[in-house]
């Protein structure tokens, strides 16, 4: 399995890398456990999502490009995808929320856009 | 790969798997069905992250493909279940 071992610097690059994204996944199962409201919630996914993903592909293209002695950057592929996909399930997820919360009118509901910008210019005239 | 590595990594799937066990217990008690599914979408991109890490423990390839699978059938299934609370129906 280790014919070739990486230098130690990458193992340790690695390994730092790998805990700042175990961090990430801890605080936002916890945030998603402990905040009270859906939309509080939702942007715990978030951290994982972006930092996690970040990390822990940046640590496989460190490791494997030490370890072949070559350039690997097929992994970038995972956090480009999810750069493209999050964003997408995360704005339809609010608004089924915005839309199901709205049809039960529920006291906790955020209040709608257009109000607050048709306010707006009176508060600078 | 080292000793130390090694520690780290399986500190790291404890974490993961501590995490996947907190996203479940939302998943099951979620008060509103968006709840369950914004748990089990955390949960999905967890078990990619476990996939990948995996396959650095490995030094193999053979984990990306899973890897990218459950990045695209989680964002699928969250898409179509988001659609689905939203309209009723997932195609019109």
């Amino acid at each position: 399995m280790n014919a070739a071992d990486a230098p130690l610097w990458v193992e340790v690059l690695v390994a730092l890398l790998l805990l700042v994204s175990a961090v990430m996944a801890l605080t936002s199962a916890i945030g998603l456990v402990r905040l009270r409201d859906f939309f509080a919630r939702m942007h715990m996914p978030a951290l994982t999502a972006t930092l996690g993903v970040w990390c822990v592909t940046l640590a496989a293209v460190v490791y494997f490009s030490a370890l072949r002695q070559g350039l690997s950057l097929s992994y970038w592929l995972v956090s480009i995808l999810m750069a493209i996909t999050v964003p997408v399930t995360t704005v339809m997820l609010a608004r089924a929320a915005l839309f199901r919360l709205r049809g039960r009118h529920d006291p906790g509901i955020p209040p709608p856009v257009q109000a607050r910008s048709v306010r707006a210019p009176d508060q600078a005239g | 790969m080292s000793g130390f590595l090694q520690a780290v990594i399986t500190l790291t799937m404890v974490c993961y798997g501590l995490a996947m066990l907190l996203a479940l217990c939302r998943a099951l008690r979620g008060p509103t069905a968006q709840d369950r599914v914004l748990a089990i979408d955390f949960l999905t991109i967890v078990a990619m992250l476990l996939m990948l890490v995996v396959g650095i423990r490995y030094a193999s390839d053979t984990y990306f493909e899973p890897a990218l699978l459950l990045a695209l059938f989680g964002f699928v299934s969250s898409t179509a279940c988001a659609k689905f609370l939203l309209r009723g129906e997932v195609i019109e």
